[in-house]
């Protein structure tokens, strides 16, 4: 035996982990192999393979830091991109294993030793690094489309034909109308009834722009329960992009740049309207766990935040005034869900809401393929998601779709589309508002005004 | 035939997607959920995702005028290394076939694919007010084929029986790849019961395509109790007076203490931590019994030293009471990198003084070994924590559930309840049974399968198999063809 393997000597060279992020062994040994995370699993439920299951990721990952497989082995790089970074196996691992850092992890590994082809490259550089890494950018971008949008020249555009030449035609499908203003912050301030308590509002990049109705109708929401709600200067996107795609690094100047702005504000809570953002939020102390100067501020950080379906369930909500005579369901972002286990508060606030009928569609915690930019990237594991999603809801007849998570809302947009629905798809927040009357009832002093 | 054709003739059956052959791919079909425990793995050289049963039949007859060995795999969480190739040769994994065909609700039938998941056909029948009864603890994940193929059965298996006792027919196809049906709707058809040979034969004799399983009616009520003790003794102590004054409960399980604490921090199922033991035990019937037979079994377990005696009605309560005990397994992974779990029979009379044997092995190998299982019918679940890495500890846990083995047989049990022999318990096969009675089975598998090319190395102890020397020598003559060169 001895002899073979020195004989293949060469061939036997794999290349293993190294460098920064590699996956944590304790953390890799955690799992038992049970099996049990495989009905949970979104690609293991489409194509039945092992290798598109939580537990198959894992032995890959094990395989690789055994000196088994090869980092650059294609099935490596595929099935750590496959995932869908859900999580929803994590929220049924009886062990406890924390496969979201695990994957990003591999991906981390990935991003570092695999050469990209330059055009891969520059369009990561570009989008995720320069766009993303400033939001004053974004912001003008998404001015842009709103210019398309509110010209008609959209229209005009679709009759050309050219969105299916470029095949941008299911991207500019999934985009809602965008915001007439963006929020920014400093700008814009809530003040609540009986003052005292206040809460931090994380802008984040696609909410405080494409949706930053959302975020206004969050944070009169809240102010209504009794907070005032600022938006500390300064705030970044949360890096949870760039986590997934494996860029840590991007990850890590963004993370320290939020903690930087909302550390003057003490502990209030900071609170989020984005599942997704949340997670990652919630999980900087882990990502700069490594850095001396981060280490506990980030812990810190992490500690307060909250989702804003969180924080409103976490008291007696104040009872909506109106009546909202119509019939929704519920579709759980992932990250809310599975990363941050919150399931039964959303639906608390919407049975607070009078006349309002919830029927529940199935498999409502499985993923919807949104998974951040993974339906522009796998484009046909995310469809046959977003169909079998909008199947489900729907089958419930409701009118509206609410979820907690702009990706999500994108995705149902554009899967309830193209299955013939004309339900609308809403946030939980903007149900809420309206059942508060909306934005003309309650003008809070010195909000919603450029100052 | 090469490596190259057999792909070839595999795509032809199953088109590019359907066929898994580069090292690479065949990683992740070297295990199953036995891996941590005492059962090697084993690289297949192709591994095939059929999704009808022509597929399965082709494959299988490829295979066989091939020579090569076959296993079937199911979600592959078995716990006795059913679903891995020991000898390498073609996976038959039947994840894509799972469809519910049909539930008949006149009959009380469904008839499914071996894929489906356990609990969701349950899931799907509830709604009717029916449910599939086998409920093996990985019920969320295991499919009905590995149910046969392993005769699981679960903590309900007191009262409805285990698997077998739940399944009417089988389409199979056999290891010459013929497709047969075996018994059907009607109970008791005349001449040999070859559905009953089929169940609990560890993919041996042939592969299920199509299951026709018996659906119950659900219970009017259910009622949980839990009872917590301030020792194992006096627990199964309760579990022999409860079967003994004449109650069957759908289910009777016991959990010691390093069970509870590992338990209870993950799941807060509300099990008291400071409890030597607790029972789980479940009652179902018309309301009126379940509420009677409650308070007679509360009253039992009060005079056998409980300390604690709660009962639980409401699904939501149920539920969080039983999550804890079906997650039992698993959660040992926050004890212990790793766990090898043990499935032995004992009489009930005997589960006292079995309990103090591994209590003693536990100490003797200074190994922890946790308690949790199904205490109703003796069925015990040592379960051994160890961690691979450390040198040594494999050995002492090979030694230790040795002893626990040839305890319980001593004492007139079986070597396994329900998570069958595989490869993991070939070797003590001879503990019960004779020479004569390794003979009659080994001349079923004979009858079925005379190349001995369906799930190779299982069941029998080494080399016991006339078929098994044949596998060798052709596994021999195939490496020398290539088609296992990697």
């Amino acid at each position: 035996m001895a002899v073979a393997v020195e004989a293949q000597g060469n061939l036997l060279r794999l290349a293993g982990y190294s460098g920064h992020d590699v996956p944590e062994d304790d953390l890799l040994r955690a799992c038992v192999h049970c099996g049990m995370c495989l009905p949970s699993c979104p690609t293991y439920r489409l194509t039945g393979q092992e290798m598109s299951s939580p537990r198959g990721r894992l032995w890959l990952m094990k395989s690789v830091a055994d000196g088994r497989l090869d980092l650059l082995d294609p099935i490596f790089d595929e099935q750590m991109y496959q995932c869908l970074n859900c999580r929803a196996c994590e929220a049924v691992c009886p062990s406890g294993v924390h496969y979201g850092p695990l994957v990003e992890a591999a991906r981390s590994q990935l991003e570092q030793h695999r050469p990209r082809p330059f055009w891969q490259r520059a369009v990561r550089g570009l989008a995720m690094g320069w766009l993303f890494g400033e939001t004053k950018r974004l912001r003008a971008l998404v001015g842009g489309l709103r210019f398309y949008q509110r010209t008609r020249l959209d229209r005009a555009v679709r009759r050309t034909g050219v969105l299916r030449l470029l095949r941008m035609e299911e991207l500019e499908a999934m985009l809602p109308p965008v915001a007439r203003r963006a929020l920014v912050p400093g700008r814009e301030r809530w003040t609540a009834d009986d003052g005292g308590r206040s809460v931090r509002l994380f802008n984040g990049c696609v909410m405080g722009t494409v949706f930053a109705d959302t975020n206004r109708a969050a944070a009169r929401v809240v102010a209504r329960n009794g907070a005032a709600v600022d938006l500390p200067v300064g705030q970044q996107c949360c890096g949870a992009l760039h986590v997934h795609a494996g860029m840590m690094d991007e990850a890590r100047t963004l993370a320290r740049r939020n903690i930087d702005a909302f550390e003057a504000s003490g502990d209030d809570p900071v609170v989020v309207t984005a599942a997704g953002c949340g997670a990652a939020l919630k999980e900087y102390g882990y990502l700069l766990k490594d850095d001396p100067d981060y280490a506990d501020r980030g812990a810190r950080f992490s500690a307060r935040v909250r989702d804003v379906t969180e924080y409103l369930a976490e008291g007696d909500l104040v009872p909506p005034p109106r009546a909202v005579r119509r019939t929704v369901t519920y579709q759980e972002p992932c990250h809310l869900v599975h990363a941050q286990r919150i399931s039964t508060q959303p639906r608390k606030l919407l049975r607070a809401v009078r006349g309002l009928t919830l029927i529940e569609m199935k498999e409502s915690s499985l993923c919807c393929g949104s998974a951040g930019v993974y339906n522009l990237i796998r484009k046909e594991m995310a469809d046959d998601l977003g169909d079998r999603k909008a199947r489900h809801a729907i089958e419930t007849t409701a009118t509206e779709v609410i979820t907690a998570n702009p990706g999500c809302a994108m995705q149902l947009r554009a899967s309830l589309g193209r299955n013939g629905s004309t339900a609308h798809v809403r946030h939980v927040v903007e149900l809420l508002d309206e059942a508060y009357g909306g934005p003309r009832t309650k003008p809070a002093v010195g909000g919603e005004s450029r100052r | 035939m090469n490596r190259t054709s057999l792909v070839e003739r595999l795509e032809g059956i199953l088109g590019p997607g359907g066929v898994f052959h580069r090292p690479s791919d065949l990683l992740v079909y070297e295990y199953d959920g036995s891996v941590d425990g005492a059962v090697d793995t084993a690289l297949p050289a192709a591994v095939t995702l059929p999704t009808t049963t022509e597929q399965v039949a082709a494959i299988v007859r490829l295979a066989h005028e091939a020579g090569l060995p076959v296993t079937a795999r199911g979600a592959g969480t078995g716990l006795s290394g059913g679903a891995v190739a020991q000898q390498g040769g073609i996976i038959v994994s039947l994840t894509r076939m799972d469809r519910i065909v049909e539930i008949d609700r006149a009959d009380r039938t469904a008839l499914v694919e071996p894929g489906v998941i356990n609990l969701e056909l349950s899931e799907t029948t509830l709604p009717q007010g029916y449910f599939f009864a086998p409920d093996p603890s990985s019920q969320r994940a295991c499919t009905i084929g590995g149910n046969v193929a392993e005769n699981s059965g679960g903590p309900h298996c007191l009262k409805y029986g285990v698997t077998t006792n739940h399944v009417l027919g089988l389409e199979v196809v056999l290891p010459d790849g013929r497709i047969v049906w075996t018994g059907g709707h009607a109970d008791g058809g005349p001449g040999y019961d070859l559905t009953a040979a089929m169940v609990g034969s560890e993919g041996m004799l042939g592969i299920v395509t199509k299951a026709l399983v018996r659906l119950t009616p659900a219970p009017e009520a259910t009622l949980v109790l839990l009872a917590a003790f301030g020792d194992v003794d006096a627990a199964s102590h309760a579990t022999s007076r409860v079967i003994g004054a004449g109650i069957v409960p759908a289910a009777l399980e016991l959990m010691d203490a390093l069970t509870i604490q590992a338990v209870e921090p993950a799941y807060h199922a509300g099990y008291p931590l400071d409890a030597g033991a607790v029972l789980l035990i479940e009652i179902d019937g018309v309301v009126e019994d379940v509420r009677a037979l409650g308070e007679e079994i509360a009253a039992i377990c009060r005079e056998a030293g409980a300390t604690e005696v709660r009962s639980a009605t409401a699904q939501a309560e149920r539920d969080l009471l039983w999550k804890g005990r079906k997650m039992a397994l698993a959660a040992m992974g926050r004890l212990a990198p790793n766990y090898y779990l043990h499935d032995t029979v004992v009489p009930r009379s005997k589960l006292p003084a079995t309990l103090h044997r591994v209590d003693e092995i536990s100490r003797h190998f200074d190994l922890p070994i946790a308690n949790v299982f199904h205490a109703g019918d003796g069925n015990l679940h040592p379960l051994m924590l160890f961690d691979r890495r450390r040198a040594g500890d494999v050995e002492r846990v090979l030694e230790a559930s040795k002893e626990i083995l040839h305890y319980c047989v001593e004492v007139g049990g079986a070597l396994s309840g329900e998570h069958g022999i595989g490869t993991e318990k070939r070797d003590y096969v001879t503990l019960v049974y004779s020479a004569d009675d390794l003979a009659a089975m080994a001349g079923i598998k004979n009858s079925f399968d005379p190349a001995g090319c369906f799930n190779p190395e299982k069941l029998f102890p080494k080399g016991y198999m006339c078929g098994e020397v044949r596998a060798l020598r052709a596994q021999a003559m195939a490496q020398k063809l290539g088609i296992y060169a990697f």
